[in-house]
């Protein structure tokens, strides 16, 4: 059976991560490399980067640091942040990333999906969406872009269902409403955008504990599930967890 | 100096390959070139994208034939599409030939769970080889795919994996082997399969 995956995201700026990630026995808590090996070391079932360094033309700094994670670490890892062409994509996919994550730049030229599908294969077009609840859509949520500060009047669902059929092979979906908030995922957001989009579905924002994990596998069909503080700060671990999910039958590696 | 040759026909995951065998302490070389494919110890055969596209980037690199004689003389990986290949044919976009190494063809997974098929699934090791030497039933490894193998004949599969349907995982034909996984991808595990391979060739770093 498919294991549900657990993947933590590491917030990376000028090839540095960011937030205050610091365990015992890292000699650089600040090195990606370092944190993804010992994510990868832990049980992680995927890495995922992402680049909130300001400006596009630091490319080559996160490319190089993708080159030095994937000597080694072999888990996937995906990466995301300021991806806004196929160039970027050539560049990131040749450093080593096994998929690319796009959110805004999918928003505004949504034909750079199919572009990325149609070059590189659905499993590596990752689209990331922040949702946020507005009951005068549709579906109740909204998508938001350029890091949740931009409303764009898109119903989150129905854009699921295009990116699904524009070729993306995953989706990253993200609640803002529960984001920071350690309440547990979006589930109602969740199950809707399952529904439509018949590619995985990856769970973020909101976890708090190892019984929201649970619940996120047992009431939605999310494949994976993604957190970032929760681990950084050392609150759980990623094998706390995946103990966890196995003791509710949960199918995890 | 002996080395694994990982070819480069502008379809694959060179790069986690190479790094992975580095990793381990094996030399490898991107194979672009006939000679190193015939100069190499083992060969690896990586692949992402479609059926018809990989055949057609192999071929017009010039390397289908030297594959073809590296797969039939020494031992020989073939990962993911790379696997699929080493088939008679597949029906990915449209009909289209593949190496004819391995017998039968290669068609979208018949399941009514959602494709592709991405993530950590377990094996079942249905006859050992050397490849699975050190794993055991139920080992997690990484797939991304929405086709799979039909090999005809039931002693080339090696390993299947549950997908709502019994997916072949790994073939294995005497000095050929194919892994539908990324074993480059795979961790402690995926890591062993490769030196696992590597170590029918005896390439030291």
């Amino acid at each position: 059976m498919l294991a549900k995956r657990i993947i933590p995201c590491l917030d990376v700026k000028d090839g540095r991560v960011v937030k205050g990630v610091n365990f015992v026995g890292l000699r650089d808590a600040g090195d990606p490399v370092e944190l993804a090996k010992f994510y990868s070391e832990q049980g992680a079932d995927e890495i995922v980067f992402l680049d909130i360094t300001a400006t596009s033309d630091e490319r080559d700094t996160i490319a190089d640091v993708v080159a030095r994670t994937c000597r080694e670490v072999f888990v996937p890892l995906t990466v995301g942040g300021g991806i806004r062409t196929i160039e970027d994509f050539k560049d990131i996919l040749r450093a080593g990333a096994d998929k690319i994550s796009i959110n805004s730049s999918a928003v505004k030229t949504p034909d750079l999906i199919n572009d990325a599908a149609s070059r590189y294969g659905s499993q590596c077009v990752v689209v990331a969406m922040d949702a946020r609840v507005n009951t005068n859509m549709p579906s109740g949520y909204e998508i938001f872009v350029a890091g949740g500060r931009k409303a764009t009047g898109i119903d989150a669902v129905a854009w699921a269902k295009e990116v699904y059929q524009r070729g993306a092979g995953e989706i990253l979906l993200t609640s803002m409403d529960k984001d920071g908030t350690k309440s547990g995922f979006d589930l109602d957001l969740t199950n809707k955008v399952c529904e439509v989009a018949k590619i995985p579905v990856i769970a973020s924002g909101g976890c708090g504990n190892l019984e929201h994990f649970a619940e996120v596998f047992q009431k939605t069909n999310a494949t994976a599930a993604l957190a970032a503080s929760l681990f950084h700060y050392g609150e759980l671990t990623i094998s706390q967890v995946k103990n966890y999910l196995k003791e509710c039958n949960i199918s995890v590696r | 100096m002996s080395y694994i040759a990982v070819v480069d026909y502008g379809a694959g995951n060179l790069m986690s390959v190479a790094n992975t065998l580095k990793y381990l302490g094996y030399e490898s070389k991107i194979a672009q070139d006939t000679q190193t494919i015939e100069n190499a110890a083992g060969v690896v055969l990586p692949g992402v994208g479609a059926f018809p596209d990989a055949m057609k980037a192999l071929s017009e690199s010039g390397l289908t034939n030297a594959v073809k004689t590296a797969a039939k003389t020494k031992p020989f990986l073939g990962i993911c599409l790379g696997m699929q290949m080493l088939f008679d044919s597949s029906n990915e976009v449209r009909e289209c030939e593949g190496l004819g190494l391995l017998s039968g063809n290669i068609s979208r997974i018949e399941t009514d769970l959602i494709l592709p098929q991405i993530g950590w699934n377990e094996l079942e090791i249905l006859r050992p080889n050397v490849l699975t030497k050190g794993l055991k039933n139920g080992d997690h490894v990484y797939f991304v795919h929405s086709f799979m193998a039909n090999p005809k004949n039931a002693e080339d599969l090696a390993c299947v994996t549950d997908y709502g349907a019994k997916v072949p995982a790994m073939v294995a034909k005497d000095n050929l082997f194919g892994c539908q996984f990324h074993p480059e991808k795979s961790g402690e595990i995926g890591l062993k399969i490769i030196k696992n391979f590597v170590e029918l060739t005896e390439v030291k770093q």
